[in-house]
């Protein structure tokens, strides 16, 4: 019991300093960028990364909440596939129809998981795995496996191509937007303490008197509705629906939110670390372009993947290293 | 706190849960009879022997797998990682006997093109179970790492190119008869009757069962908690790394971005449709092999009656989600 | 003046096993109040009610002069009683306003949480308590005394009329359980009544008004503190005469002695964690040595480090021929000693496995043949045991789960045997069996002893201690306190050695 709060109080200052250690890192890179190449900070890199980034940070947000009630979401990937299909094919009927179409579909997988996540105590990654599955599923055949064109006609090119008061692409406006408002719901609401509260003890908060059930509910169905706003975006700044899409972003969504300091057990998290994370993750890659721009170094297209894995790996060890060994699930 | 003793009352329902277990117990087997009813009945040409040779080349990988993550699911853990081990090994095979060495020495490279390929798949093992055992990271994350970077490491190893050749002795291994039953068949009992013999002979197999069954008791008979789970992620993917050569030598190709794509959810399923609990404590073996069997069956079933690829992913979401589902009822 | 808690022929049975047989409780509206009895006595059985943990068979609950149906913890949370558990139900994560205002926030603009408001107000209701703490930070970041504070914070803030604390010094230190009981009085004071449960006599005596005492599912005695020994509340909670205890170690008769071996195992002031503090004893071979102590006195903790679990922070061990303390169960076992736990359900069965599986779990490596199990020497070793112990199964291979309690414990305890050790650690080895299957372990423990094995007894029943054991180790708060030789030991003499050391806590 009290080895318990002792480790429990270990467990949060890695967390801190964590949060601390991704904000600096974030700052020496971009200084190190703007240092060494010339073009690193100029307007078209700026929108360009943060226009591509802004999809993972929709979902690395998403996944923070999942992550924070101590579930995880592997579906984002393919419902972001899936939605940029519903979107294309929506487009026609305007931003209007096609914005809040992509973000509902995600959203209504979203709520399938959490129905197999609450309702049938499906454990989360088999109950995300499978509608990830599914949405993929879903993506091939209402596409019949080939990229959907977006109407050029209508007003949803707009949201790839205008910018908002001539100087930022709409998708960092709205991205921004959906961070502010998540941010003000966790740090602000009882909803978003609840979800909080259920990580760090999920007895403890039934105990209180808190509606974990709905808390629960709510991070699949935002996870999925963000998935769904990031395959709209996703749809808009290539011009068409994307059925292969999204293999691997529940992996980069994952490292981000860890790398924000976010404990994997749940129960410790923030909007702004996250965010971090997930530009932390794009700037490495940014600056690897950057590098084999000048011929420094000649990576493929591959070794994305294989940083992206290392990356998790070295930020798995520093918690844990940090942390001491953490309580297996089992055994709760 | 102590344990209660069964009253007469809680007996009888025992009895009634024996019987309704002996009923879940069975449903593959009845699936299974199902399925090939079905398919006698509405697939054309099902009862010929190339039907039967094709599905039996499908389902010697997932059956490898399977069985493999069995071990895995066992300790109460997962292996997500399975699919990325195969490709990594199946990308270095070709790599090795198409090699000036093999060229010169062509039996030490066919040798080392069984033998290293299946040694780095048993170090990708040793690395998700040191992970697990040592740094206590849930499993589900740990195998993450690999999932992503494992095929990356493959796609970097091949530059992403499709590796084509023609190589007798390798392509025995997908292609060989013997007794006029296709090589990889016999390879899968062999592979089942030795994994069999582990868990139900041998001092591994009893911990096994006994740390998935209830860790804190194991460890307190003495138990070696650590090396068992251990062995349980490197036998997987050994196992893995086996299937890998199979797929490669079935093709005569190595597509390092399509072997074993989504393998883990074949696996899983396969695995959790033959009885496996993923609260660990039990591995039936054969289950693994019979729940590979109706997962290809279906999806060849889905294929041969002009149902695309894409609905037969959605249809193995909902195969899990019920196989699971089933279990999570039987448990409580 | 009405009570506040009234509870009347309170009745409540598991699985046809009264635990509860027309207990009552009734508590006056600022009153602490203690409840106590031995293991088994009924006390969390009847306290469950009481919060809508369990649902009573029978009998009346009146709160507050209403009736109080609570079917579930959060309408007896509405109706004024809060519960502080053993284990802290908070959030150590989370700051110590969110643990405090939690699930009843203050709020402000349409919805919002009004944390400033909320950290005045958990700031204020702890300073009254006299803590003054930065509310902001996490709750986990502060000590574990603190952390109850909260708790009880938390309880104040919803307005409670009733405080049950649950055993809430057990991971305290002096300093901290005098704050606490500061805290208990201030309570008192506002008027809000706290059921205090505790296995610390000298606690009751410090901050309790009166006390009611259980034994066997009913409530036996209800003492105003302040007329009350010690050696009165132990004879209510035992159900023996005050006088007989007092006169205890007059009477020369006990248990038969024995030739002793030579020493097995010396263990000298070893200590580890808080729990167990500065134990000294001698097991020699061939005899029993009981470890006497009451709830929290560390018997388990002592276990626990001699089996290897836990790292010992000073002291020594050493056992036959090693002059180490074992690293590990594995090294344990292998060393010759066996362990048979307290919780059968958590730390002893393998529920899936069958009793063949589960008999053989710690004998493994011996069976090992080739690179497999010798199955044909496992069946004959488990085949043995089932008879010599008198396992009533339908076969080996029957899932233990299936088992009776007794028949699982006897299995557990053939794990031990077919080991055949030379030290047997046995933490309660008959609870929660019944009468015939208790005297079947306690016949094989002394086979076992005749053979020439050595015993470490825990045991929660004096008789068992006593008629068991040739000699006793009294512990009290994590240390060694005294030792009893039989023959010559008596109930009343194992009960005095363990009330009437040196007074403890402050008072």
């Amino acid at each position: 019991m009290l080895d318990q709060s002792a480790f429990d109080l270990r467990r949060y200052l890695t967390g801190n300093a964590q949060t601390t250690g991704v904000f600096v890192a974030l700052i020496a890179l971009i200084l190190f960028g703007l240092l060494r190449y010339e073009n690193f900070g100029s307007a078209y890199n700026i929108a360009s990364f943060l226009n591509y980034n802004a999809m993972f940070i929709l979902i690395s947000i998403g996944m923070c909440f999942v992550i924070m009630t101590g579930g995880i979401d592997l579906s984002v990937g393919s419902v972001a596939a899936f939605t940029s299909v519903v979107a294309a094919y929506l487009s026609p009927y305007g931003i209007e129809v096609a914005l809040p179409g992509g973000i509902l579909a995600g959203a209504a997988i979203g709520l399938l998981n959490g129905f197999f996540v609450v309702a049938m105590r499906i454990p989360p990654f088999i109950a995300t795995l499978a509608t990830m599955l599914g949405a993929k599923g879903g993506a091939l055949i209402i596409s019949g496996a080939q990229t959907v064109s977006i109407d050029w006609t209508s007003n949803f090119t707009k949201l790839g191509m205008e910018k908002a008061f001539g100087i930022f692409p709409w998708a960092i406006v709205i991205v921004a937007l959906v961070a502010v408002i998540l941010w003000v719901v966790l740090e602000h609401t009882s909803l978003g303490r609840t979800v909080l509260a259920i990580g760090g003890s999920e007895d403890a908060s039934k105990l209180m008197g808190l509606n974990v059930n709905r808390a629960k509910f709510f991070v699949y169905v935002l996870s999925g509705g963000c998935a769904g706003l990031a395959g709209v975006f996703l749809a808009s700044g290539f011009g068409a629906g994307q059925p292969l899409e999204g293999i691997g972003w529940e992996l980069s969504a994952i490292a981000s939110v860890v790398v924000g300091g976010t404990l994997l057990t749940g129960g410790l998290g923030s909007v702004p670390a996250t965010i971090a994370g997930a530009l932390l993750l794009g700037l490495v890659f940014n600056i690897l372009n950057f590098e084999n721009g000048r011929g420094t170094i000649s990576l493929s297209a591959y070794w994305q993947m294989v940083i992206r894995g290392a990356f998790l790996f070295i930020v798995i060890l520093l918690q844990s290293r940090m942390s001491g060994p953490v309580a297996s699930p089992k055994e709760n | 706190m102590s344990a209660t003793e069964a009253s007469p009352a809680e007996k009888g329902v025992l009895q009634i849960e024996s019987l309704m277990g002996f009923a879940k117990r069975n449903g593959g087997l009845i699936a299974l009879i199902a399925i090939i009813l079905f398919n006698i009945a509405f697939t054309p040409n099902f009862l010929h022997p190339q039907t039967f040779f094709v599905n039996i080349s499908q389902v010697a990988t997932i059956a490898v797998v399977a069985v493999g993550m069995t071990l895995v699911i066992a300790t109460g853990g997962i292996d997500l990682s399975v699919g990325a081990v195969m490709a990594l090994a199946g990308a270095l095979a070709p790599l090795i006997f198409t090699s000036s060495f093999a060229e010169a020495y062509p039996m030490l490279g066919l040798a080392a093109a069984f033998v290293v390929p299946v040694l780095v798949a048993l170090l990708c093992g040793l690395f998700n179970g040191s992970l697990v055992s040592f740094l206590n990271v849930q499993p589900i994350i740990a195998t993450l790492i690999l999932f992503i970077s494992g095929r990356g490491i493959a796609q970097v190893l091949t530059n992403g190119n499709l590796q084509t050749f023609s190589h007798k002795g390798f392509s025995y291994l997908g292609t060989g008869k013997i007794l006029g039953l296709p090589f990889q068949g016999w390879l899968v009992i062999a592979i089942a009757c030795v994994i069999w013999w582990l868990v139900h002979r041998s001092l591994f197999g009893r911990y096994l069962l006994a740390i998935g069954g209830n860790e804190t008791a194991a460890r307190l008979a003495g138990a070696p908690v650590r090396r068992v789970k251990i062995g349980a992620y490197v036998l997987c993917a050994g196992l893995a790394g086996i299937a890998g050569l199979i797929v490669v030598a079935i093709n005569s190709a190595s597509d390092a971005a399509r072997i074993g794509n989504l393998m883990e959810l074949d696996a899983i399923a396969a695995a959790v449709v033959g009885g496996a609990l993923l609260q660990g404590g039990r591995a039936p073996i054969f289950g693994a092999i019979l729940g590979a069997v109706i997962i290809q069956l279906v999806k060849y079933t889905l294929l041969a009656n002009g149902v695309a690829d894409e609905v037969a992913l959605v249809a193995k979401a909902g195969i899990i989600i019920a196989a699971v589902y089933l279990q999570q009822g039987r448990k409580e | 003046m009405t009570p506040l808690v009234s509870m009347r022929g309170i009745s409540k049975s598991f699985a046809g096993v009264a635990a509860l047989k027309g207990a009552g409780l009734e508590i006056e509206p600022g009153e602490v109040h203690a409840i106590i009895g031995q293991n088994g006595a009924g006390k969390s059985t009847l306290v469950k009610i009481l919060t809508g943990v369990y649902r009573r068979d029978a009998g009346t609950v009146m709160f507050d002069g209403k009736d109080l149906a609570a079917g579930s913890p959060r309408e007896a949370q509405d109706a004024g009683i809060a519960t502080i558990y053993q284990e802290l139900n908070l959030v150590p994560l989370r700051s110590v306003t969110e643990n405090v205002v939690m699930g009843y926030e203050p709020r402000r603009f349409g919805g919002l949480i009004d944390w400033p408001k909320a950290h005045a107000r958990t700031r204020e209701i702890l300073q009254r308590f006299g803590v003054d703490i930065d509310v902001r930070q996490p709750l986990g970041s502060y000590s574990t005394a603190i952390q109850q504070l909260v708790a009880i914070a938390r309880a104040v803030s919803l307005d409670a009329r009733l405080v049950i604390m649950d055993e809430p010094t057990s991971s305290l230190d002096d300093r901290e359980v005098a704050t606490l009981f500061e805290v208990v009085r201030a309570l008192k004071r506002e008027g809000v009544a706290v059921l205090y449960i505790s296995h610390f006599l000298d606690e009751l005596f410090a901050i309790c008004d009166r006390a009611t005492v259980m034994r066997d599912g009913q409530t036996v005695a209800v003492r105003n503190i302040a007329d009350s020994t010690k050696l009165g509340l132990i004879a209510d909670m035992l159900g023996r005469n005050a006088d007989e205890i007092a006169s205890a170690g007059m009477t020369g008769l006990g248990g038969e002695s024995r030739a002793p071996g030579e020493a097995l195992l010396v263990a000298n002031s070893i200590g580890s964690g808080r729990a167990l503090r500065d134990v000294s004893l001698e097991i020699r071979r061939g005899e029993i040595v009981g470890l006497g102590g009451l709830l929290g006195s560390g018997r388990t903790e002592t276990a626990r480090a001699i089996f290897g679990l836990d790292k010992l922070d000073k002291g020594e061990i050493r056992f036959a021929r090693s002059a180490k303390a074992p690293a590990s169960a594995a090294d344990a076992i292998k060393g010759g000693i066996g362990f048979l736990t307290e919780d059968r359900k958590a730390e002893g069965i393998v529920p899936d496995m069958s009793v063949r599986e589960n008999l053989t779990l710690a004998l493994l490596p011996r069976l090992r043949k080739g690179g497999g199990i010798d199955r044909k020497r496992e069946r004959e070793i488990v085949a043995r045991y089932i008879k010599a112990l008198g396992i009533k199964t339908a076969s080996m291979e029957q899932p233990i789960k299936e088992l009776s309690g007794g028949n699982q414990q006897k299995v557990l305890l053939a794990r031990w045997l077919a080991n055949e050790p030379e030290l047997l650690i046995l933490d309660e080895p008959t609870r929660g069996v019944d009468v015939g299957a208790k005297l079947e372990i306690q016949t094989i423990i002394r086979d076992y002893v005749a053979e020439g094995g050595a015993v470490l007894l825990i045991s929660s029943e004096f008789e068992e201690l006593v008629e068991g054991a040739d000699r006793i180790t009294v512990l009290q708060d994590g240390r060694s306190v005294a030792e009893l030789t039989n023959p010559g030991i008596t109930e009343d003499a194992l009960v005095a050695a363990m009330a009437h050391h040196e007074e403890r806590g402050p008072a």
